[in-house]
C-alpha cells in the first residue's frame, strides 16, 4: 500500500466531525507540541522533513518559518493560504471539505512553533460552502479545548478565523492575499520587505498553503526524520495531486514522491489511464501556469530517464525539455485536445487575473488572449506565433509577482512543443472553422509523416 | 437603508475577529453579506452604507468591489448561473454546457431573461477540475454536468423561485 500521510482517514464515515476524527489519533500533534516541545523544538522538526511549500513555489517550509522575525515586538502571524484557484487544482477543497480538522489541527501546531495568538485561514470566496464546514469545525475545536485560552491548560492560546476572498486568483500570491485580508484590492506588494518581517497589519507573518500546515501535523506526530524518509530524494514525503482532464478516474490521489509519471497515468490505482481508448497527447502537470509537455516528454526525460512525479525530475531539461511539479494540478490531454484552443482557455484566464498593477503583464495578457482567439479561429497570421513568443518574452520577470511568469510559461512552451499545430491553424483556417476540429480528426504532423515516409 | 439587526449582530462578530483600529478587514465578507442582503447586487447606496457601517471611505469600498468578480455591480436575475470555462473544464465539455443554457434559456452569456429569473456568466476555474463540467449557482457547485442535468437543475430553480446566494 502506498504511503498516506494526509488521506489515511479521509473515507472513515463522520471524518468531518470532531469526535470521529479524535478517535482516529486527531489533535495527537497539538497535544505532544504544546505538552512536550518548545516551539523552537517544532520548526526543527519541519526543517528536518524537508518539507517544500505545496502551494507551488517548492520552497522548504522549515526555512520560511525560520525567517519569522522572532524579535519583533509586534504580534506574529499564521496565514492560511486556501486561495486554491491555479487551474487544475482542486486539492485543498478536497481535503477541507473532507477531513476539515486535519487543516485545523495543522493550524494549531503551526501557530504554537510560529508563536502566532491569531491565525487566519483565507479561503477562496467561492468556497463558501467549505467556509461553512471549517466554522463549524472550529467550533468543535473550542469546545474540546484545542483553541481559545489556555489550550490543554498551557500558558499557549489561540484564536483562528476563515475569512473569505471575492474572487480573485491573484490573491494566492501571499503578498496580495495579505492586503485582500486587509480590506483592499489584491495588488501584490514589492518584496522586500517579505511577510516574515512586514507582512499582515505589517507584523511578522507567515503564509503557507493548506497542504503544507496539514503536512506539518504527521510532521510533529512521528518526527521531521520519518517524514523525510518517505518520497526520494529531496523531494520528501506525499503529495495531493489533482487529476484532470482526458482520463478514466479524475480526483485528488494522494502519491509518496517519485512515483514514475507513467503509473500515475496509466494504474488503475491513480489515473486509470486514457479515457476512451485514446491516445496519451500532452500533460500539464503543475496546474496551468507550468510548461505543458507533450507525451513523450512527459513520460520520459530528453536524456531517456523515467519522469517521475518530483520537483527535481519534473523540471529536468530545464524548460527546453521539463517542466514544474508545481501545485499538482496534472491535467491530461488526448489525441482530440487542441493545444491552440487550450492555451487560448489559459491566457484568457490570465488576463482575466491580472490585477493590472503591472504594465507587461496588464497588457501582455491581453494582447496573448486576443492573438491567440486569432489563431484558434483561423484568422491568423504566421507571424504572429513569433509575436506570442516575443509577448511572452517581454511579460516573463518584468512583473512584481510570478503571475506574469505563470502567463508566460504556458504560451512559450506550447509553441515550443506543438509549433506545427499553430502553423496548421494558420493554413488550413477552413479545417478549424469547427471549434472541436481536432475531434473529428486528430491533429497528425506533416512534419512527421514526412520523415517517416 | 440597514442590515437586519441578526445581520449587524453578524457583521460586529466579524469585525471583531480582527484586531482594534483594523475593521477594514472585515469588507470582502461585509460585503458578500451586504450582497445576499439587498438583492444580489452592490449599488453603489449598498457601498456607501458599508463604508459607513466600517468607518472607512466611501472609495474604499468601491475600489474593493470593482476588483473582485464575485461583487455584482450591477442589478442581476433571481439566479445567477456560472459556468466555469477554463481548459481542465473546457477539455471536459464546458462549451457543450454553455451552449445548451444559452439555447435553453434564449439568451447569451452574459445576460439576464427577460423576465428577470437567470444570469447567465461565465467564469474562471473554480477548483473543480476533477469532476468537470461545472456550474455554481449560489454557494452550491453542480458537478459533472450533463445538458440533462443542466435542465433538471433549471427546472427545479424555477419551481423554487427563490434568489439565490452565495451566502445559503
Amino acid at each position: 500500500m502506498p504511503k498516506k500521510l494526509l488521506l489515511e482517514h479521509i473515507d472513515v464515515p463522520s471524518i468531518e466531525t470532531f469526535e470521529t476524527y479524535r478517535r482516529h489519533g486527531g489533535y495527537a500533534s497539538v497535544e505532544k507540541a504544546l505538552k512536550t516541545m518548545t516551539p523552537d523544538a517544532v520548526t526543527e522538526e519541519v526543517k528536518k522533513s524537508g518539507l517544500r511549500g505545496r502551494g507551488g513555489a517548492g520552497f522548504p517550509a522549515g526555512l520560511k518559518w525560520s525567517f519569522l522575525d522572532r524579535k519583533s515586538e509586534k504580534p506574529r502571524y499564521l496565514v492560511c493560504n486556501a486561495d486554491e484557484s491555479e487551474p487544475g487544482t482542486f486539492k485543498d477543497r478536497y481535503l477541507m471539505e473532507k477531513i476539515p480538522h486535519l487543516l485545523i489541527e495543522g493550524m494549531i501546531t503551526a501557530s504554537y512553533a510560529l508563536g502566532a495568538k491569531t491565525s487566519y485561514i483565507y479561503i477562496r470566496g467561492e468556497y463558501m460552502y467549505i467556509v461553512r464546514i471549517l466554522e463549524r469545525a472550529i467550533e468543535e475545536a473550542y469546545a474540546a479545548g484545542f483553541l481559545g485560552q489556555h489550550i490543554l491548560g498551557t500558558p499557549y492560546s489561540l484564536d483562528l478565523y476563515v475569512h473569505p476572498g471575492a474572487g480573485a486568483y491573484i490573491c494566492g500570491e501571499e503578498t496580495a492575499l495579505l492586503e485582500s485580508l486587509e480590506g483592499k484590492r489584491g495588488n501584490p506588494r514589492l518584496k522586500p520587505p517579505f511577510p516574515a518581517v512586514a507582512g499582515l497589519y505589517a507584523a511578522p507573518t507567515v503564509v503557507n498553503n493548506v497542504e503544507t500546515i496539514a503536512a506539518v501535523v504527521s510532521i510533529v506526530n512521528g518526527g521531521g526524520d520519518e517524514y523525510a524518509k518517505v518520497g526520494l530524494g529531496k523531494s520528501t514525503g506525499t503529495k495531493l495531486i489533482s487529476a484532470s482532464g482526458h482520463i478514466n478516474k479524475p480526483g485528488v490521489y494522494e502519491i509518496e514522491l517519485g512515483l514514475p509519471v507513467e503509473e500515475f497515468i496509466f494504474s488503475d490505482e491513480y489515473c486509470g489511464g486514457i479515457w476512451k481508448g485514446r491516445k496519451l497527447k500532452a500533460v500539464v502537470a503543475g496546474g496551468s501556469s507550468v510548461p505543458i509537455l507533450p507525451a513523450h516528454l512527459i513520460l520520459k526525460t530528453a536524456k531517456g530517464e523515467q519522469r517521475l512525479m518530483t520537483y527535481e525530475s519534473l523540471a529536468d531539461g530545464g524548460f527546453i525539455s521539463g517542466t514544474m511539479l508545481g501545485s499538482g494540478g496534472f491535467i491530461v490531454m488526448d489525441e482530440t485536445a487542441c493545444i491552440v484552443r487550450n492555451l487560448w482557455t489559459f491566457s484568457r484566464f490570465y488576463h482575466h487575473e491580472s490585477c493590472g498593477q503591472c504594465s507587461p503583464c496588464r497588457e501582455g495578457t491581453g494582447w496573448m488572449e486576443k492573438v491567440l482567439h486569432r489563431i484558434e479561429h483561423g484568422h491568423g497570421h504566421m507571424h504572429d506565433i513569433d509575436l506570442l513568443v516575443d509577448v511572452a518574452k517581454k511579460i516573463e520577470g518584468n512583473t512584481i509577482c510570478p503571475l506574469g511568469d505563470a502567463a508566460a510559461w504556458p504560451v512559450a512552451s506550447a509553441i515550443r512543443h506543438f509549433r506545427e499545430e499553430f502553423e496548421y491553424h494558420v493554413k488550413y483556417p477552413e479545417k478549424v472553422a469547427n471549434p472541436k476540429h481536432f475531434e473529428l480528426e486528430p491533429f497528425r504532423s506533416e512534419r512527421l509523416e514526412l520523415s517517416n515516409a | 437603508m440597514r442590515f437586519s439587526e441578526e445581520t449587524l449582530a453578524l457583521v460586529n462578530k466579524i469585525i471583531r475577529r480582527y484586531p482594534e483600529g483594523k475593521q477594514k478587514s472585515a469588507l470582502l465578507p461585509v460585503l458578500h453579506l451586504a450582497q445576499a442582503e439587498f438583492d444580489g447586487w452592490l449599488s453603489p447606496d449598498v457601498m456607501d452604507y458599508v463604508a459607513g457601517l466600517l468607518a472607512i471611505k466611501p472609495i474604499e469600498v468601491y475600489e474593493v468591489a470593482t476588483f473582485y468578480s464575485m461583487y455584482n455591480l450591477k442589478p442581476v436575475g433571481k439566479c445567477l448561473i456560472e459556468v466555469c470555462q477554463t481548459g481542465p473544464c473546457w477539455l471536459r465539455g464546458s462549451d457543450d454546457i454553455v451552449h445548451h443554457l444559452e439555447s435553453k434559456l434564449g439568451i447569451k452569456v452574459g445576460e439576464t431573461t427577460p423576465d428577470g429569473m437567470f444570469t447567465l456568466k461565465t467564469v474562471e476555474c473554480l477548483g473543480s477540475c476533477g469532476t468537470a463540467p461545472m456550474l455554481q449557482c449560489g454557494s452550491k457547485f453542480h458537478e459533472n454536468l450533463t445538458t440533462d442535468k443542466v435542465d433538471t437543475l433549471l427546472e427545479n430553480l424555477k419551481s423554487t423561485n427563490q434568489r439565490t446566494s452565495y451566502m445559503r
